[in-house]
């Protein structure tokens, strides 16, 4: 293998993080702020990316880029609002139960309306291309998708670490208990970090449209490796979760890299098994209380 | 369907699996009713074959329709009991069912290998029939025949041979490097072994052959080293929606090579989206074919469904004709007295040039195959018309098991 050639591996396993990054950052914090553990979240995934598809022609990519998104967050806050929000406090299991029916329901809603065979969709003719620089060879799309990915996932760190916003999530997220003996309501923060959460799902809908098969199941695919990405990066943690994203894109890369592309799947999962084993919290999962 | 290990999907797996069999314990369903015949339909309608198994239900709905229509079968009704089969496990606990509760007739359907064979084992411990109509597994043919289970569906090596002739005749098998991808299951593995097959008579060989899970979505990793590679064809062994990822991703990243495949769907393809269909790949039955009864049968698929019917459509259709016809013929709906008389291989209309039959040898329905080209862009005039038929594979002057494996290719030693 040349070094041009791991190189664009190393691309390619990196962009194949991101995917699971966009997914694994809402998942994580819906998770830490309200102990929610979102199976549904792979349908919001989908239902950006079927709206993309029913947007387009009205408004164009650009329009559904921007309206998808911000449909499927307002999509979500209704749900934070008349759903999730009545299993704060309550067992997990409860709100497991809860969004695997929704999952499963969002999915048949999807087939039922749209069918069960994928929709066509392909990348706009202005984003389609390739990048050549000597030898080595990338996707035009591709490329920008990943600098929207880094550019909200910088937001989404400037956000949570640099703004007053940021710091009543990160409390909440800690000890919420003395959030509220502060007087301050978290319910507010919880619709936002939903609507945040959700919208990110989306998003990765309205980029990964135009590459990848459009079907009702899509969102059941991705979102089992992003809970994985969650576990192994642990927790709570910003950070965790994008590190663990990345290695899960590159072991992966990596992987097909070497020839053994029938064993990329059950990696991952090894990787969560050694993570487990050696460190439970996750590779940077915070201490949390109600969870010791 | 194989699915890799996953809490999630364990989960999915489990709740839809106790769902449905909920939904057959309900007491809808009454006790046998002798004006009524019961066909068993399964088929996977969720999951990465889910768009194909669409297909086939609605197919199955039509058939029943157009059968009743025309007095039923020895002058009782009939009708389907259509279930999602899921994965084989779950196939095997309804197809059970099916049988010792619901008394059904006959089972119908399927479209994984996999699910295929667990229950065609249920078929034969039961003694029932099993039509199978999507799954193409030479297995199922050869080393797991069995005298309860007939084919619809055409095997893997008809499939090969079919593609194989239009490859040899673009020069792109003898002296060739094929870089070749599958799916890592029991369809894809059969697959493989017949292509190699294939290459290995004809003179060629494989550059690379990547076997990939069933739920591998980003294929870039894959699209880079077959870039590096330089095959002189790329070889899709996939199959369902994963098709749909592989052809987008292809376009994509603007590579070049040739492409074939050994196992396709018209629905993939359909899926796909404008610039991102390309390449020579077999089918079973398409659209466009110019008989009286596959234009009488798009016709009111289209006017039902509000679009063409694909292959799967095709198989599922089709199978239910010859189960009614046959039934009337004989007189019978007993499994024994349909096999001894499809053994005796009687020919049925299956909306071909020619009509077809199952081979008394492993119960394959021997039919013509097409390979179809797909059309540039430019060429498109409308979304279902993606592709250029070639003329039906075996040519007019050979008979039709000219691309049915031969008995050394693969044994069947049908178990009573």
């Amino acid at each position: 293998m040349t070094a041009s050639l791991i190189l664009q591996q190393v691309l390619n396993g990196l962009l194949d993080g991101v995917y699971y990054l966009l997914i694994a950052l809402g998942l994580s914090l819906i998770f830490s702020l309200g102990g929610i553990v979102n199976l549904a979240h792979g349908a919001f995934f989908a239902m950006g990316a079927y709206l993309t598809i029913v947007l387009t022609p009205h408004v164009g990519f650009g329009g559904a880029f921007v309206g998808s998104p911000v449909a499927v967050a307002l999509f979500g806050m209704l749900i934070e609002r008349f759903l999730f929000r009545r299993f704060y406090r309550s067992d997990p299991i409860l709100s497991l139960l809860l969004t695997f029916g929704l999952a499963m329901v969002a999915e048949q809603t999807l087939r039922m309306v749209f069918g069960a065979a994928p929709l066509p969709y392909s990348i706009p003719q202005a984003l389609r291309g390739q990048i050549f620089i000597g030898d080595f060879v990338y996707s035009r799309y591709r490329g920008i998708l990943l600098l929207v990915a880094v550019a909200c996932i910088a937001g989404i760190w400037l956000l949570l670490n640099r703004t007053a916003f940021g710091r009543v999530v990160r409390a909440g997220v800690q000890n919420p208990d003395m959030v509220a003996a502060l007087g301050i309501s978290l319910q507010p923060y919880m619709s936002a970090v939903a609507a945040l959460g959700i919208g990110l799902a989306g998003l990765a809908g309205v980029l990964l449209a135009p590459i990848y098969s459009v079907h009702p199941a899509m969102g059941q695919e991705i979102i089992t490796p992003a809970f994985v990405v969650v576990v192994i990066g642990g927790l709570g943690s910003f950070r965790g979760v994008v590190a663990a994203a990345i290695l899960v894109g590159l072991v992966k890369g990596l992987i097909v890299a070497a020839g053994y592309a029938q064993m990329s799947t059950a990696a991952i999962y090894l990787l969560m098994l050694l993570v487990l084993l050696f460190r439970p919290r996750g590779l940077f999962g915070e201490r949390i209380q109600r969870f010791e | 369907m194989s699915k890799e290990p996953g809490a999630v999907h364990f989960v999915l797996d489990a709740a839809a699996g106790t769902a449905a069999v909920a939904a057959i314990g309900a007491p809808a369903i009454s006790k046998a009713q002798s004006d009524v015949i019961r066909i068993g339909h399964l088929t996977p309608r969720t999951g990465f074959l889910g768009p194909l198994g669409e297909y086939a239900v609605q197919a199955v709905d039509l058939a029943v329709d157009e059968i009743n229509a025309a007095g039923g079968v020895l002058g009782r009704r009939i009708e389907a009991l259509k279930e999602d089969s899921v994965n084989p496990q779950t196939a095997s606990t309804k197809a059970e069912r099916m049988i010792e509760r619901d008394r059904v007739a006959c089972i119908v359907g399927e479209i994984s290998s996999a699910s295929c064979l667990t229950i065609a084992q249920v078929a034969q411990r039961t003694r029932n029939l099993f039509i199978n109509t999507g799954g193409n597994s030479d297995a199922l043919r050869g080393s797991n025949c069995n005298r309860y289970m007939f084919h619809v569906e055409s095997q893997n090596s008809m499939y090969v041979k079919t593609v194989g002739r239009a490859l040899l005749a673009q020069n792109m098998v003898k002296g060739k490097r094929w870089y070749s991808l599958t799916a890592d299951y029991a369809f894809g593995h059969d697959l493989l072994k017949v292509a190699k097959r294939f290459m290995e008579q004809n003179g060629g060989q494989f550059a690379a052959d990547e076997l990939v899970p069933t739920d591998f979505s980003d294929f870039s990793t894959m699209l880079t080293k077959i870039r590096s590679a330089r095959p002189d064809m790329v070889v899709s062994n996939l199959a369902g929606v994963q098709i749909t990822n592989f052809l987008k991703q292809y376009a994509e990243f603007g590579l070049t090579f040739p492409v074939a495949g050994f196992g396709f769907d018209t629905a993939v393809a359909w899926g796909a989206g404008s610039g991102n269909f390309f390449g020579t790949w077999p089918l079973v039955w398409h659209h466009l074919i110019d008989t009286p009864g596959s234009k009488r049968f798009v016709q009111a698929f289209t006017a039902r469904y509000r679009r063409p019917p694909e292959n799967q459509a095709w198989g599922d259709y089709v199978a239910m004709k010859i189960l009614a016809q046959s039934m009337n013929e004989i007189r019978s709906t007993e499994a024994v007295k349909l096999i001894e008389h499809w053994e005796r291989e009687p020919k049925f209309d299956v909306l071909k040039t020619r009509e077809g039959y199952f081979r008394k040898y492993d119960h394959q329905m021997m039919h013509e195959m097409y390979a179809v080209e797909a059309l540039k862009p430019n060429e498109i005039k409308n979304q279902w018309d993606i592709y250029k038929p070639s003329a039906p594979t075996p040519g007019a002057n050979e008979p039709l098991d000219a691309i049915g494996s031969t008995p050394e290719e693969n044994t069947c030693t049908m178990s009573a």
